[in-house]
Formats: structure tokens, sequence, C-alpha cells
């Protein structure tokens, strides 16, 4: 599916937040994890095209992406939600799903979207994505638009930052639902327990490297013990 | 008969092919083109200047009234004078609109001078549209002024748009609010080439809790330059706000001057106002849905001026 090749990232400012990082993503749902500034929402970033390497490749499907725009990159099956979703002034929730789903949706197609995400739809459909709508509504609806593109890959930025734990719960269903309704591959950038222990497989990065990658059997336990967990980030608290 | 040219524009101002239902009037390159009263809404020609009077019988409810005007000679240059006299308690719907096609050299221009009184418990939704094409060097030139007198309890809307074609717009809007009136103006521009188009807002607050929210939302695109004064002035216990959001573009230029002047204790007044390029982070998220960024420009300028 996607695979980074000696992939490394610097800030325009020559900061180095991506080290000569190699991995590949088969599985069905990959969880990657993470201190906090360890560089995993970089690596979501390059993968959808936002962030360019500074050396290195990215291939999706065996195919070099690595000069592809954004715009490529959501056409040949890339999707990407946004960790702090975008408002826009005018633009209703329908026409949003409706641009997502590359067609001019109805009504009830839209409402399907938003209830797969626990979403009263008919609330929602011609509720602008503006500021009257919350974190967490918002999230929603980012999630309803993946969900809509259907796409082979779906990289999903902390989908749990900003959401009450009420809500939360309800993701972790969404998240299950997508797994067993879709063919797709999930990729979660993730802190939280829960949606690590759903996943297939894990990626923990650390300092920009990464420091364990395997099944959640091999990774979760002692990820989870703080002091053998130490042992993946060390170089980070180093 | 109308010719294809004018029944574009009648499309563009007024959403029409044909002449409307109930009650219109039409008006063509400078002269009335045809009228028509309905059983509530009477038409009358003005005799000492262009324009017309226009009777609403108090307590019509759910009618429309459509004014649309329409240029298609090059160089013809106008300056009409319409009054609307709605009476208590109506409901009804009045659409506007000027239409300009200069396929020629000479510069068009329609000036439209629309008077309305609204009295007690009247509510009216005014709608007006302006348009302009051709292919000619002439220029496309309107110039609206609107005044409304606002009755106790009366209730008024005004929708402006003006998205294509017109080279120079210099558009007056004044208000003044009787207790309890309510005024709502909604304005949506967008100038691109080397366009202009200015326009000013003064609403007095002068009624017992009477109130005003005067949005304007606009897009300047190329070299085309814009601005935008709104003067707000509460002389009651009162509520008052104001707001423009511009989106700028290439070398283009805007001006925003909102004005609030309170000489109540009790008068609450907001101004807002902000300009800026299209967030970069809008473009990428429509990006990663698979529109091009030309593309994904459209869609949040046609989302921002719907």
């Amino acid at each position: 599916m996607i695979e980074f090749k000696n992939v490394s990232y610097e800030t325009p400012d020559n900061k180095e937040i991506i080290r000569d990082v190699s991995f590949r993503i088969d599985d069905r749902f990959v969880a990657i994890t993470g201190p906090n500034g360890s560089g995993k929402s970089t690596i979501a970033k390059l993968i959808a095209g936002i962030y360019k390497p500074s050396s290195g490749k990215i291939l999706l499907d065996g195919v070099d992406i690595t000069e592809d725009s954004i715009t490529d990159r959501a056409r040949a099956g890339i999707s990407f939600a946004f960790q702090q979703p975008v408002r826009f002034k005018g633009i209703t929730v329908k026409e949003l799903i409706s641009i997502a789903s590359g067609k001019n949706i109805s009504v009830s197609e839209a409402c399907a979207y938003l209830s797969e995400v626990g979403l009263c739809a008919k609330n929602y459909v011609n509720r602008e994505v503006d500021g009257s709508l919350s974190g967490g509504e918002l999230k929603r609806i980012e999630i309803a638009m993946i969900n809509a593109r259907g796409t082979k890959l779906a990289v999903f930025d902390e989908p749990e930052a900003g959401i009450d734990l009420w809500s939360f719960n309800n993701l972790i269903q969404v998240f299950r639902s997508m797994y067993e309704r879709t063919k797709g591959s999930i990729v979660i950038i993730s802190h939280q327990e829960r949606i690590l222990d759903i996943a297939d497989k894990i990626l923990v990065i650390a300092g920009g490297k990464i420091s364990a990658y395997g099944t959640k059997n091999e990774i979760l336990p002692e990820l989870l013990n703080v002091q053998a967990g130490c042992r993946f980030t060390k170089e980070a608290c180093e | 008969m109308m010719d294809a040219i004018q029944k574009t524009l009648l499309e563009q101002v007024a959403g029409i092919h044909e002449v409307p239902q109930g009650a219109y009037s039409l008006r063509i390159n400078g002269n009335l083109y045809g009228k028509n009263d309905s059983e509530n809404i009477s038409i009358v020609k003005k005799e000492d200047k262009p324009g017309i009077d226009i009777y609403v019988k108090p307590g019509t409810k759910n009618e429309s009234l459509h004014i649309p005007v329409l240029l298609s000679q090059s160089g013809l240059k106008e300056i009409v004078y319409n009054d609307f006299h709605v009476g208590a308690d109506c409901d009804i719907t009045i659409v506007a609109g000027c239409g300009i096609h200069n396929s020629g050299a000479g510069e068009s221009e329609h000036s439209g001078i629309h008077t309305f009184y609204l009295d007690a418990g009247a509510k009216v939704k005014y709608i007006e549209k302006h348009y302009g094409q051709g292919d000619g060097m002439g220029k496309n030139v309107m110039n609206p002024t609107t005044v409304a007198i606002l009755g106790k309890d009366s209730y008024m809307e005004m929708e402006t748009a003006q998205i294509k074609g017109v080279d120079s717009t210099r558009r007056e809007t004044s208000a003044v609010l009787d207790d309890g009136a309510t005024l709502i103006v909604r304005e949506k521009i967008m100038t691109h080439g080397e366009q202009f188009a200015e326009t000013n807002f003064t609403v007095d607050l002068n009624g017992d809790n009477c109130g005003t929210h005067v949005i304007s939302r606009s897009v300047a695109k190329d070299r085309s330059r814009q601005s935008f004064l709104s003067r707000i002035n509460g002389n009651n216990r009162c509520s008052g706000h104001t707001e423009c959001d511009a989106i700028i573009m290439d070398d283009a230029c805007v001006t925003a001057l909102p004005q609030i002047e309170a000489n109540h204790v009790d008068a609450s007044l907001i101004h807002e106002a902000a300009i800026g390029k299209i967030a970069g982070e809008q473009l990428i998220k429509l990006m990663t849905l698979g529109l091009s960024e030309k593309e994904a420009e459209e869609q949040i300028i046609n989302g921002f001026l719907k």
C-alpha cells in the first residue's frame, strides 16, 4: 500500500523532523503513535502530500508519488482527515460531502454518511461548515467526508483530539464499523490506547525515527508499561 | 418582443425568462416596456420625472413585485426614481435589478433611486441584483441609491448582489428606523479586472428598541478596488451590528470603514471588519478531497458569496 524509503523531512528553517524513515504499510488498520513532537503528524502530512520530503521516496502501491501534488495523491486514492478541521464560510455540510464523494449527492445520501458518524443528519445537512459548529461536530463531519470519498487509503491525524469522552466512545465504534465495512486501509495517528487496541499493527515514532513496528500484541503491552514503554521513546527522552 | 440579449439580462437580474406574473414594471432602454397592477399593488408612472410610484394596500400578504431594468443600447444614461409606499401589516417581496449589455463604445449608466416607506408592522424582502455584460469598450456603470423609512415595528430585509460585469458602482443606502423596526442588509460584491465598487451605508436608529444588521461579503480580484463604509448611529435604546468580510486576491485593494456612533446610553453597537486572502488550509483541505487548486479557490469563493 504505502511505503516510505529513507524519507527525511526538514522544516523551511532547517529543523529536522523526520530522519531517514523507512516502513511499509500493508495491513488494513495501522496506528502510528509516539510522544508529542515525535513527528507523527509530519508523517501523515508527508503521505497526503502537504509536506514534501527533503530526501527519500514515497510509494503508493509501488508507484513513486514523491513529487505528486496533494490533488494528484487525493485522486490516486489517499484521503486525509485533519487534526484541526477547517471551517468554510458559506459551504454547507452537504456540499462538502458532495465535493468529497466527487459527485452531487442527494440529501438522503448525505444523511447516510452523517448518521454513520453519529450526527442527527437532518439537523446538519444544510448547515454551514463555519464557526457555528463545535469542534466535536467538525471532527465527525471530517470523518464523514473520508467515508464519502471511499478511497483505498485513509489517514486520520489524531481523530480523538478535541473530542469529549462521550463522543470518543462513539468514535471507536465509527472506526470499528469503517474497518468492517470498507476494503481500504486505515492509518490513524493516535495517542489513545483504545484506538491502538483496535489496530492490526502499531508503528511507534520517537525523535523523528521509527522505534518499533509490529503487531498490536507485540507492541501494546510494552508500550503501556511505562518503564518498558520508555524503551521505544528513549531517544526522545534523552 | 424582447430579444435574446434582453432575455438573458432579465434572467440574470430577476431569475425569470418572460414578463413576470403578478405585479411588475419592466423598463427597457430608458422606456417603460410594460407594467401590470395586481389587486393589491398598483404602479403609477411619475409625471414629473422618470420612474414609478408603487402603492401596496395595507394587509397585503405573500405577494411579490418585480421591477427589473434592462439596458442593451450602448451609451444610454438614465436616472430613475421609484417610490414604494407599503401599507401597514403587509408581507411582500420586491425583486429589483439592473442588467446592462454594452456592446458599443459609449458608457452605459443606470442610477436607480429607490425610496421605501414602510407603514407600521409592514414586512418587506427586497432583492436587488446587478449584472453587466458586453463585448464593446464601453463601461457599465450603476449607481443605486436606496432610502428606507421604516415605521413602527416594520421589518425590511435587503439583499443586494453584484457579481459580474459592472465596471463602476457607487451604492448609497440610508435608513431611518422608528420604534421596534428592524433592518437587515446583506450585500455581496465581486469585482475583477479594473472595476471599482464603493458602498456607503448610513443607518439612523432613532426608535426605541429598533435594530439593524449590515453585513457585507466581498471578493476583490485582479486590480479591482472596493470601498465599504458603514455608519450606524444609535440615537435611542437600540442594537446595531455591522460586519464586513472581504477576500482579497491578486493586486486588488479593499478598504473597510465601519463606523458606529452611540448617542444614547442604551445603544448597543458592534462593528467587525476582516480582510484577508483565502486561507491556505482551506485550499489544502479541498485539494485533499481531489480538487485542483483553481477548483478549490472557485468553491471557496462561491460559498463565501452565496
